[in-house]
């Protein structure tokens, strides 16, 4: 058997490894909202939502409390059926007694009383008896305004919008919305806490190239929505935290407010581009997600301004076509992390770097006319 | 398992694939014409498991068509709805297997009675299967109940395994882990339609009681208990009630997975599965024991056979990219930076790592990006190696005599591994397959895994192990011989004796006696380690002669009369003494071992130094 030598058989196009990150002035977007579980779907295919209409509901069973009351009434455990007086379903009331043992005409008496206001769930061959919370309802918003075009039944909806839509690198903090205020003059700029005042509170707040660790302590202390900005301290994400984060699975923190870093760890400047566009919206109310999830399946958290106009051509959520000459795309590692730049030529052969790696590399006219040699793992296109 | 559609002498071609979370990789053998198994080409492609694709089987199929291009060979179908087998004659394979790690592996999660018994007792079982243990929770665990059910409910397993009790024994306790799950109520990660399934491998007479406790709700399966007695510890029915659920109820609620089920000829396996596999496939040809490591970008896979026992680690935190930063958490900044030969700022370390985590798949590009990834890996099989050895222990709750002097060693007294008796440590995972000095990689496991004695160190050359290893299962012959021609890359051999000294002392005497009949004669000082060139396949007589405090492993200053193997790197006499103690706060020993050994460009280093 011949074997091809697998350099002539690769095309002069390529794929990016790295999936751009999308910073969309205009697009027709789609937003499924689901319920993990099944629940009720509170609006109609057709009708317009708001940032929280509530459009579906569930129910979650309440929290378990195990009360071990073989062992609290010192009886075998085959036994506590006959000394309960709650059955299974009963509503009890916290302190109420829910099991006794009697002795000795009275002169032993030992009771069990429910820790929680809730309701008998079982009586296990264990002795134990579970007593749960009432259930309760979660609400289910539709995060961003628009016209419901699709019900998934028992589950949720899928909303349209049209918006300018932005990517983020890596967020914490969940769904929230607010009125933009792009607070520096320029890309480079960084946010400082003396930048944040009360009038910020509720707002989604725009920086430059990075945020500093108190304008962050600051802008929850005000009750600032959002912050949408370049670079964060990787260390300063731990301080913050309270916490030091071991893998990128964010979007649940409390933490009073949504982080989305456009560019990466450090000072980096924001994508012009990026910027441009945030501006261009000062005063809107956006929908903003930390919420990131890199491992299979990514998800990146994000800024959506809904404006209900296409300014450009429609552009579908459709996969990357590929690098080519031409292509702008950003550098995502050292030496020349957070750089811009275009496509200027895609070399067949495979080159050697610093590291002595022979590797697929591209050749980057960068914004300040400079032509550097990169790896092709190590550049994002952005998607325009 | 499904037999082979033809006699093993008439097959001519095998493609094995790995679909793992990122990247699908295709590998294709073929018996040539001195009618040897070999390897012929590798294809690879994104593994398609999310949206818009949701359909495995469109990565495996681009990863093939890679392979069909580069050899001009056709092995999909006309309409590339499958693969073709048995070879016709013009196109096909005469097997297909694959392993499988997309969408996050198996994810279990373990229930036991007593942490220390029962609980690791189960979680080896699981390990052993290949899946990822997420939480091992115990009577014992020193957490209250309602933080139990808590994380029971928020962890969303495949599957749980529920162990506890011997059989005759109490049952109170194991029906007690059973109202937690079923309080907890927790559903499946890979949808909600189906019933999450549930293992019991506890006290056999329980089962009627667990069932009506948890047979409605789960989704529940019996098997022998994991401990009958306390003495006595049964793995393999566990092992094989996972795999079987696995398939049943895991991997067919994956996207795609029902349509490869087809296509494949043999079960799919878990990529961990396979590589066990493999490392035990190298422990019995070479009859020795062995210890192996995958480094992956999510988790460091530990393997060990030891006197025959196989133990398998994961480690599902630690990793070279999307969990690279909890080996920064787990490990400290200074451990990390006592590998690197330069000043760095912490603050620099540390957002290059949050970097490396929110792009996974980065590449470095500067030597400085290098020998801090090099750093990581160190720092993340030595933590890996650490995870192992707690799993790699006695039975507990059994009464073990000791020596005297193992009682004043709790090392001893806790595993069961003794690295002088560890002849052979194998490496695999892309750092390792793309270390670009064959040194780099040798230096990563002898730094981490601290050969003792004599050691023989093997990579995996392209990462085909999991296939390797799936293949072992139904043809070993063809499986083993494409191992040893095309995948194990022989590093060298480390000769290593255990002891501290001063610097400068005399650690040890080497004389070799070189195929060519030349002798070689080596004193080492403490602190030194050089190498030697041999090449692969050849061997040379070696003499070593401990100074006093050495033991080579015949004892305290006595000599040692055995014949080594070459590598790509030959002979490494590292006489840095064992345990490895690095200075935290100097770098001039590292600067020294670096440019001895040639590990990196030395102007480069010179010039990060200077910086």
């Amino acid at each position: 058997m011949v074997i091809a030598n697998k350099e002539e058989k690769i095309t002069e196009e390529a794929h990016a490894y790295t999936p751009g990150l999308k910073i969309k002035s205009s697009l027709n977007l789609r937003k499924r909202r689901e319920l993990p579980i099944a629940g009720k779907v509170l609006v109609n295919k057709g009708d317009t939502v708001d940032f929280d209409t509530v459009v579906a509901e569930m129910e979650m069973h309440g929290e378990p409390h195990i009360v071990k009351a073989n062992l609290l009434l010192r009886v075998d455990a085959g036994e506590i059926g006959q000394h309960m007086l709650k059955g299974v379903g009963d509503e009890v009331k916290e302190g109420e007694v829910i099991a006794q043992y009697i002795a000795l005409f009275g002169l032993i008496k030992r009771y069990v009383t429910s820790p929680i206001d809730g309701r008998i769930d079982s009586i296990g061959a264990s002795g134990w008896v579970t007593v749960r919370t009432p259930p309760f309802t979660v609400d289910l918003k539709a995060y961003i305004p628009g016209k419901v075009v699709e019900v998934i039944p028992e589950r949720g909806v899928v909303i349209e919008t049209t918006a300018s839509f932005i990517q983020g690198i890596f967020g914490i903090g969940g769904e929230t919305h607010g009125i933009l205020h792009v607070i520096v003059d320029s890309p480079e700029d960084v946010l400082t806490a003396d930048l944040i005042t009360p009038k910020y509170e509720g707002a989604v707040i725009v920086g430059g190239s990075y945020v500093t660790l108190e304008a962050l302590r600051k802008a929850v202390e005000v009750g600032v929505a959002g912050i949408v900005v370049g670079g964060f301290d990787g260390d300063d994400l731990t301080k913050f935290l309270g916490y030091e984060m071991g893998i990128a699975i964010t979007g649940e923190e409390e933490i009073g407010l949504t982080l989305v870093i456009t560019e990466g760890f450090g000072k980096i400047t924001m994508s012009p581009r990026t910027f441009e566009l945030l501006k261009q919206f000062d005063g809107s109310n956006v929908s903003i997600n930390g919420e990131t999830q890199i491992r299979a399946g990514v998800i990146r958290p994000e800024v959506i301004i809904p404006h209900g106009e296409m300014r450009d051509r429609a552009v579908d959520d459709e996969l990357s076509s590929g690098m080519k000459p031409g292509t702008p795309i950003r550098i995502i590692r050292h030496p020349y992390f957070g750089l811009l730049g275009k496509v200027s030529s895609l070399p067949v052969e495979l080159q050697v770097t610093e590291t002595e790696s022979s590797m697929r590399v591209l050749e980057v006219e960068l914004e300040d006319g400079r032509k550097v040699i990169v790896p092709r793992a190590n550049v994002e296109i952005i998607e325009i | 398992m499904n037999i082979l559609r033809k006699p093993k002498e008439e097959m001519k071609y095998i493609l094995a694939t790995d679909v793992g979370s990122t990247t699908t990789k295709a590998r294709f053998f073929w018996k040539n014409d001195e009618g040897e198994w070999r390897f012929l080409v590798a294809g690879e492609a994104p593994t398609t498991v999310e949206t818009p694709y949701e359909d495995v089987t469109l990565g495996v199929r681009n990863a093939v068509r890679e392979i069909e291009e580069l050899t001009e060979y056709k092995i999909l179908s006309e309409d590339a709805s499958g693969i073709v087998v048995p070879f016709d004659g013009q196109r096909g394979v005469d097997l297909y297997c694959t392993t499988s790690s997309a969408g996050g592996g198996l994810q279990m999660m373990v229930a036991g009675n007593v942490k220390s018994i029962t609980g690791e007792s189960a979680n080896r079982a699981a390990l052993g299967a290949g899946s990822i243990v997420m939480d091992v929770i115990a009577i014992d665990d020193d957490r209250e109940d309602y933080e139990k059910i808590r994380r029971i409910r928020s962890l969303r397993p495949d599957m749980i395994l529920l162990a506890g009790g011997t059989d005759g024994g109490t049952i109170s306790h194991i029906l007690e882990i059973a109202e937690l799950i079923k309080a907890a109520k927790p559903t499946p990660r890979l949808g909600v339609d189906y019933k999450l399934p549930i293992i019991f491998a506890g006290n056999k007479d329980a089962r009627g009681e667990v069932k009506t406790l948890l047979g409605e709700e789960f989704n529940l399966s019996m098997v022998d208990n994991l401990r009958p007695v306390l003495e006595k510890e049964v793995i393999e029915p566990t092992r094989r009630n996972i795999h079987e659920l696995f398939m049943e109820h895991v991997m067919s609620h994956a996207p795609g997975y029902d349509k490869l089920m087809k296509w494949t000829d043999i079960d799919i396996m878990p990529t961990p599965a396979g590589e066990g596999l493999a490392m035990q496939l190298i422990a019995k040809q070479f009859d020795t024991n062995v210890i192996g490591v995958g480094l992956g970008g999510a988790t460091t896979n530990v393997y060990s056979i030891f006197d025959g026992r196989f133990v398998r680690s994961v480690s599902a935190n630690l990793g070279m990219s999307y969990s690279i930063c909890n080996v920064l958490k787990e490990a400290g900044i200074d451990k990390i930076s006592r590998w690197m030969p330069f000043q760095i700022d912490e603050k620099e370390i540390i957002n290059m790592l949050r970097n490396k985590m929110i792009r996974p798949t980065t590449l470095p590009q500067t030597l400085k990006d290098l020998i801090i990834e090099h750093a990581i890996a160190r720092e993340a099989i030595r933590l890996g190696f650490l995870h192992h050895k707690t799993l790699a222990t006695r039975l507990r709750g059994v009464k073990v005599e000791r020596d005297i002097v193992d009682i004043f060693d709790q090392t001893l007294a806790s595993t069961y591994i003794d690295m002088m008796k560890i002849n052979v440590i194998v490496g695999t995972g892309g750092l390792l397959s793309h270390a670009p000095r064959r040194i780099q990689s040798l230096l990563i496991l002898t730094d981490a895994f601290q050969p003792e004695g004599v050691t023989r160190v093997f990579q995996d050359s392209v990462f085909m192990m999991p296939h390797l290893g799936v293949l072992s299962t139904v043809y070993p012959e063809a499986a083993w011989e494409i191992f040893d021609k095309d995948c194990l890359l022989r590093l060298g051999t480390v000769i290593a004796p255990i002891g501290e000294a001063g610097e400068g002392e005399s650690v040890m005497d080497v004389r070799l006696e070189m195929p060519d009949g030349e002798t070689m004669e080596k004193k080492m000082k403490f602190g030194e380690i050089i190498k030697i060139p041999l090449p692969s396949r050849h061997e040379a007589k070696a003499k070593i002669t401990p100074h006093h405090g050495f033991d080579m492993g015949a004892g305290h200053g006595k000599a040692l009369d055995v014949t080594v193997e070459g590598g790509v790197e030959g002979i490494i006499l590292d006489a840095r003494g064992r345990p490895l103690k690095i200075q935290e706060e100097s770098n001039e020993m590292l600067i020294d071992w670096i440019n001895t050994l040639d590990l990196y460009p030395a102007d480069a280093v010179k010039r990060l130094e200077e910086e």
